[in-house]
């Protein structure tokens, strides 16, 4: 079933969660809600829930308005950050609380709901555990009951708070996998909410990226990543230098160095920020002349097959982070301290002004 | 203090010798410690038994099966009967609303049901006099119509109900409040109903909370003596609970039937530390086992 | 910036107002808080409110008249005054008890643990009767005080000893949650920059539970001047001397005299009043001081 959220704004007090907020979910896909805390997107899956009320705008599910829709009604499973497993009861009457509190008409029989808890609990590889409680399992495989229990009620769309919030790195790796596998064997439309880019960029099919109640940015995992759509999109996800500059005729100048930038062309002379990431940084020994920003090696660390290089630039004293392979270091043989140049091979370019065109990603053919 | 001298462990073994006391200052407040316990709560507890016992245990018995005291016993249970449900009720509406909702003048709520708690109980005995008495309020009208509210059993009522209005209240505030409300969030997802989720989600969450509640708020109804002496009346076999039983019996110099009725209150005191005992026992030993797996709560 | 709607008009206007309540999916608030407010103004608002009402009807003069004879006077300062002392007493005791129950490990710690309940849990007539038993003249412990020229039954000290029986569980009550809670690294670091234990005492210890002391010497002033059932037993209840403020909204009902029991009850409560605000602005005075606020 595909959601629609359509001018989401929700406050609380002076606080603004939401700001008129647009997105569409279609059927069947794993979507992240990707940002850093407070930016919403815990407030954004409440309220597709129904958990939470917004002050403006409509959630729609296949197309039909269920904003006056009670959360009983959504049909929606939803996983807590911390589970909210039922202390008092075992794991199996967890996963069947769903079904028991049913009106009698729909209720199922003991034994159908006996087949069906016992059916779920193989599906989350649990069924040995039935009849412990909440407090005899790790984190790991709450989290998995959790999940279970929401199924439980056939929803229509599942909802996930934050699901390896609360986990130790390891496990919480693991049950990645598990989550876009069993995806995989479910289709259904699936939400989840975390602050963890890696999380979000590697399970899901599609991120949404929030800051500040709004949303940057959505798309594949690879376009989020590779083509970031704001400053914020490129300092959110993964390491990246910041070069501060100014466009003027068509082009970008970032101290010594200088890039031709035709969708800035129109600009007659503006502040403008380039980004890039660490592996498009190219460095040379200094030399008169060379094309580069000047800078000193401060840092050099070989792991495996990448050498990371931390550089001191000399006109702003700036730190500089490249990425190069260990060969190509270990043939340079640099030393500490010595004057090298940078040279980012691409990057994206923002333009600091008000109608300023989308960022243009320019790269420096060497 | 060297480790030739201490032979055993340090008692206390999570402190290091550096943060603990010298032994002899650790004997030396343990003992003023408990001498003061035992002065002020230990020695009135014996003489309490010793006193009924005095006479003979013939004498002793005699005093609690007299009309009189039968018929205080009675009314005691019968007010404790019907103010220890309608408080019940009350606190778990109360902590219902306060616990699990944001709203304005929540503070405010909170404190007036601490009320109680600061008015002399001959007060609240008073108020009740000056609402219902022959020239209160509703006196005249009550006259009229015969109905008797103080110096009767529904002032004695009345007067109870007020002094132990904060008790469930206050228990199961804090800890509704610790507990959140993802539990019955979870359960509204899952399709129950307001009262499926009250019964079988959030009630059995706060038994403990609750029973130690009740029977904190039972002792004080039991043994309620200010503001139920002002509305009794003091009708021997009537309108005499069992704290009043005792007072006359007291003032009649009838000394060992006094304290014979007084040790079956104390009775009643002990039984109430007991059950208290136990039930902080098991929660602080469900808590242990909660803590022991982390993620289900954030600290 | 990626919005799709982009062309649609101006932003939406926030909530103009904050409700007084933030929405819920959860049920019941209406009941819930419906019926807690009626139950509390039935039972506790309206008939409190009915005293101070029948106050204002008696008249200033005849409030004052009440309130400044001699013999209500003495039974004000001996409540309050006693209360006080007793809430010291507490103060200083209950520190000593919950430092001993926490820090020490010693046979019937558990025992005595439960007991410091009992104030709690046994009638206020029953400790009473048995406070008097035991401290009057011929009693267990009265019996070696009298040779020393102290008399506590049948005299002010009495009412000390009662009030202070009363309130002792809520001193131990609220310092000990603190105590337990209290770092040990923080008496650590004291010792290793060279305090004595003493030192850390008064300088760490001390000032991290004085917020919970005075609020348990709060609660123990309030119960005690309030306190009736154990007093009048061993007070011997002297005009002027050892009568009690509560004893005297009694006898003046017996006497039929409601307005020289409303006024002496006002009098009660607006006092109390003014002590609690005063000490909660102290408290939060000094949780607000080191950082607890």
């Amino acid at each position: 079933m595909s959601i629609e959220v359509n001018r989401i704004a929700k406050r609380f007090g002076s606080f603004t969660a939401l700001d008129d907020v647009s997105l569409s979910f279609p059927s069947g896909q794993l979507v992240a809600l990707l940002g850093p805390s407070g930016c919403g997107k815990t407030t954004l899956l409440r309220i597709i829930a129904g958990l939470e009320t917004p002050d403006a705008g409509s959630v729609l599910f296949h197309g039909e308005d269920a904003s006056d829709q009670d959360v009983r009604e959504r049909q929606v499973g939803f996983v807590f950050q911390h589970y909210a497993l039922f202390r008092h009861m075992s794991v199996f009457e967890n996963v069947a609380f769903g079904l028991r509190v049913k009106p009698r008409a729909e209720r199922p029989s003991n034994a159908r709901i006996r087949e069906k808890v016992m059916d779920l609990l193989k599906l989350v590889q649990l069924d040995w555990l039935a009849e412990r409680y909440p407090h005899q399992l790790s984190g790991g495989q709450r989290q998995r009951i959790a999940l279970a229990r929401a199924l439980a009620v056939e929803p229509k769309v599942l909802l996930l708070d934050e699901p390896f919030g609360a986990l130790d790195a390891k496990v919480r790796k693991e049950l990645r996998r598990w989550l876009r596998r069993l995806h995989d064997e479910l289709h259904i439309t699936s939400i989840f909410v975390t602050h963890d880019q890696e999380e979000a960029l590697e399970v899901a099919d599609q991120v949404v990226l929030m800051n500040k109640g709004r949303v940057e940015q959505v798309g594949s995992p690879n376009e989020v990543y590779e083509r970031p759509a704001s400053p914020f999109v490129y300092s959110f996800l993964g390491t990246v230098n910041v070069f501060h500059g100014r466009a003027a005729g068509g082009r970008v100048h970032l101290g010594p160095v200088s890039l031709g930038a035709s969708r800035h062309a129109d600009v007659e002379d503006a502040p403008a920020v380039a980004y890039a990431r660490p592996h498009e940084i190219e460095i040379e020994r200094f030399s008169p002349g060379a094309e580069g920003i000047p800078a000193q090696l401060s840092r050099l660390l070989v792991v495996g097959p990448t050498a990371r290089l931390e550089l001191e630039r000399d006109d702003t004293g700036g730190i500089v982070e490249a990425e190069i392979p260990a060969a190509r270091a270990a043939s340079l043989s640099l030393k500490l301290g010595e004057s090298l140049v940078v040279r980012p091979r691409r990057m994206q370019v923002f333009v600091e002004r008000a109608d300023a065109p989308p960022a243009q990603a320019l790269t420096l053919e060497s | 203090m060297s480790a030739a001298t201490l032979p055993l462990p340090a008692p206390v073994a999570t402190r290091s010798s550096a943060t603990a006391e010298p032994r002899l200052v650790r004997w030396l407040l343990t003992g003023l410690a408990l001498a003061f316990l035992g002065l002020f709560l230990l020695v009135p507890l014996f003489a309490v038994f010793t006193e009924a016992l005095r006479k003979g245990f013939e004498t002793y018995l005699a005093a609690l099966v007299e009309p009189d005291a039968l018929a205080a016993i009675q009314l005691t249970l019968l007010v404790a009967a019907i103010a220890v449900p309608a408080n019940l009720v009350f606190g778990v509406a109360a902590a219902w609303a306060i616990a699990k909702f944001d709203f304005r003048g929540k503070s405010l709520l909170i404190t007036l049901i601490d009320l109680p708690f600061a008015v002399s109980p001959v007060i609240a005995g008073l108020v009740y006099v000056l609402m219902f008495g022959a020239q209160g309020w509703f006196g005249p009208w009550l006259q009229a119509h015969d109905i008797k509210i103080v110096f009767a059993v529904p002032g004695i009522v009345l007067a109870t109900m007020f002094v132990t209005v904060p008790f469930i209240a206050r228990e199961l505030i804090p800890l509704m409040q610790a507990q959140g409300t993802e539990e019955e969030e979870a359960a509204r997802v899952l399709g129950a109903s307001g009262w499926q989720m009250f019964w079988r989600v959030t009630l059995p969450n706060i038994k403990w909370g609750l029973l130690y509640g009740v029977i904190l708020c039972n002792a004080r109804a039991m043994g309620e003596f200010g503001a139920v002496s002002v509305v009794s009346g003091h009708v021997r076999g009537l309108t005499n609970t069992t704290p009043l039983h005792v007072e006359i019996l007291y003032n009649e110099y009838n000394f060992a039937a006094a304290f014979a009725v007084a040790s079956l209150l104390a009775s009643l005191g002990l039984v109430t530390l007991v059950l208290k005992s136990l039930i902080e026992w098991k929660t602080r030993h469900e808590l242990a086992r909660a803590a022991a797996l982390p993620g289900e709560r954030p600290a | 910036m990626t919005s799709a709607t982009a062309t649609l008009p101006a932003p939406l206007a926030p909530a103009a107002r904050r409700p007084w309540r933030k929405p819920s999916v959860l049920p019941g608030f209406g009941l819930a808080l419906g019926f807690a407010l009626l139950y509390l103004s039935l039972i506790v608002l309206i008939p409190l409110s009915a005293t101070f009402l029948k106050s204002a009807t008696l008249g200033w003069e005849v409030f004052w008249a009440t309130v400044s004879a001699p013999r209500v006077l003495a039974a004000l300062r001996l409540s309050f005054g006693a209360s006080l002392l007793a809430g010291v007493l507490n103060a200083v005791f209950g520190l000593l008890v919950a430092w001993v129950l926490i820090r020490y490990r010693f046979p019937g710690r558990r025992v005595a643990d439960a007991m410091v309940d009992l104030p709690f849990a046994l009638p206020t007539a029953v400790a009473g009767i048995a406070l008097t038993a035991v401290y009057a003249g011929n009693g267990w412990i009265g019996q070696y005080l009298e040779p020393l020229g102290i008399q506590v039954a049948f005299a002010p000290l009495g009412v000390v000893v009662a009030l202070t029986f009363i309130g002792l569980p809520f001193v131990v009550r609220t310092v000990q949650p603190v105590l337990e809670d209290l770092e040990p690294e923080l008496e650590e670091a004291a010792a290793t920059l060279g305090a004595n234990r003493l030192q850390t005492f008064r300088r760490v210890i001390l000032p991290a539970v004085t917020p919970a002391l005075l609020t348990g010497f709060t609660l123990a002033f309030a119960r005690a001047v309030g306190e009736y059932g154990s007093v009048i037993f061993i007070a011997g209840n002297m005009p002027m001397v050892s009568e009690i403020a509560p004893l005297l909204i009694i006898i003046e009902l017996e006497q039929y005299d409601y307005a020289g029991a409303t006024s002496v009850a006002v009098m009660m409560l607006l006092i109390s009043f003014a002590l609690l605000l005063l000490i909660n602005l102290l408290q939060w005075w000094s949780a607000r001081r080191t950082g607890r606020l």
